[in-house]
């Protein structure tokens, strides 16, 4: 027993060293596995406060750039505005409406890592919960993932772990959606079968098997593509309509439907 | 360590991190370059006798810098195990001169001083690197982050060091 004690001593710091090593060893290699980050992440309070106040005075050199960014958008939602079809009925009860949109503005972006997480100003107190959508003007953004009072993080589409259901549009042939960490610009598509026809230049959207995301939301265009080792199916290499570099403006999409879809599906599952 | 220790190790505990998640880390220099410049806290640190008190605290840094760039605990499992290796290191650049306890980062001579900090440099970023992609089909991408990253945190690290050193009398 002494003995033990005294090797105990002697290599106090040895075993502290391998004992704090070890703990953060775990939590790392949990983060590869699960995509939940659920001890360590930048919504807190702290954190939220700091990056809100550097926000807050550094948005103010870009506020030119991003007013002209929003007029864009409000213009192009003028013209389909104006030109829709008028329908027969309008329901007025909003219990109808099958999306709830939630604006929001980024506190910390980050694009250089091969996990990346971004940080917003809104978070449980505004009516989000893990898992809605985040989209910007010109397409998808991320997935929320944690959550605090006043600030949430979002797993954006630049993360080994993200996989997004997405297909080629004006057609029903969807893949996911990954990211090889490589460029900062460019995501990659798997799934694609061989068999189906396409051409540098098509646009991605969204795929209509995701209940997070509505369909037909703009990803990007396919720069160049091949076919992967087994020769069945295509790795597209699609260019980003955002520039995930300068984003500030961000909606978060909540589909009321999304419980009842997983509801429906695990049922399916179980039988 | 006096009271006057404690408190410039406090300040400068808080003022990296700061430093670190606000500048720093969102620099994107080529796109991928964010020097690390938080570890300059374990190389300016006073030798203590103490080493499991400075292994903690380089812990709870490198845990900070972690929660505030949402990268789990990698930088915490860097920096505690450079901070383990810390006195090897320096007992590697600067002799048996190390031991003696009158010892001072200001006696020593440029070229010691540099060796031990692109050391600690080298160390820190080999492990984290390693932790971050996390595979070995990426050993090319591991060392050309390691490399390219060492030397822009090594040449901040230099220019952030002259600028707050303490002058010779």
């Amino acid at each position: 027993m002494q003995q033990i004690i005294n090797f105990i001593i002697r290599n106090k710091n040895f075993l502290l060293y391998v004992l704090l090593f070890t703990i953060s060893f775990a939590f790392t290699v949990q983060s590869h596995l699960y995509h939940h980050s659920k001890f360590f992440n930048s919504a807190n309070w702290l954190t939220g406060n700091i990056f809100q106040t550097q926000s807050n005075i550094s948005s103010y050199f870009s506020l030119n750039e991003q007013n002209q960014k929003l007029q864009e958008e409000n213009q192009r939602l003028r013209f389909l505005l104006f030109n829709k079809k008028e329908k027969d009925t309008v329901p007025l009860d909003s219990s109808y409406n099958k999306y709830t949109v939630i604006a929001s503005q980024i506190i910390k972006n980050s694009f250089s890592l091969p996990k990346n997480y971004i940080t917003i100003d809104k978070g449980r107190n505004d009516g989000i919960k893990p898992d809605m959508g985040v989209i910007t003007a010109n397409g998808i953004l991320g997935i929320i993932e944690n959550i605090s009072p006043n600030f949430a993080t979002v797993q954006s589409i630049l993360n080994t772990n993200s996989r997004i259901n997405a297909k080629i549009k004006n057609t029903n042939h969807f893949g996911s959606l990954v990211w090889d960490t490589k460029d900062y610009n460019t995501v990659q598509l798997t799934d694609i079968q061989r068999l189906v026809p396409i051409n540098i230049g098509d646009t991605i959207v969204t795929g209509a098997s995701s209940s997070i995301f509505p369909e037909n939301i703009p990803i990007g265009i396919i720069k160049n593509f091949d076919l992967n080792n087994t020769q069945n199916s295509y790795h597209i290499d699609v260019a980003l309509f955002n520039d995930m570099t300068n984003v500030k403006h961000i909606y978060v999409l909540e589909n009321h439907h999304r419980e009842e879809i997983q509801q429906l599906e695990s049922t399916t599952k179980n039988d | 360590m006096t009271s006057n220790s404690y408190l410039i190790n406090t300040t400068r505990f808080i003022l990296l991190i700061l430093v670190q998640v606000l500048v720093f880390n969102r620099l994107n220099f080529f796109g991928y370059i964010n020097p690390m410049v938080y570890i300059l806290f374990l190389y300016w640190y006073p030798l203590t006798q103490n080493r499991s008190l400075f292994i903690f605290i380089s812990f709870l840094l490198g845990l900070m810098v972690d929660i505030f760039s949402d990268t789990m605990a990698i930088h915490a499992a860097s920096t505690v195990t450079l901070a383990y290796l810390r006195p090897t290191i320096m007992r590697f650049c600067f002799g048996v001169n190390f031991e003696l306890q009158n010892f001072k980062l200001t006696n020593t001579n440029r070229a010691q001083r540099i060796t031990c900090l692109a050391l600690m440099i080298v160390i820190h970023h080999f492990v984290f690197f390693n932790l971050e992609i996390f595979s070995y089909e990426n050993v090319l991408l591991i060392l050309k982050k390691v490399s390219s990253i060492s030397l822009a945190t090594l040449i901040m690290s230099l220019l952030l060091g002259s600028l707050f050193s303490v002058k010779k009398e």
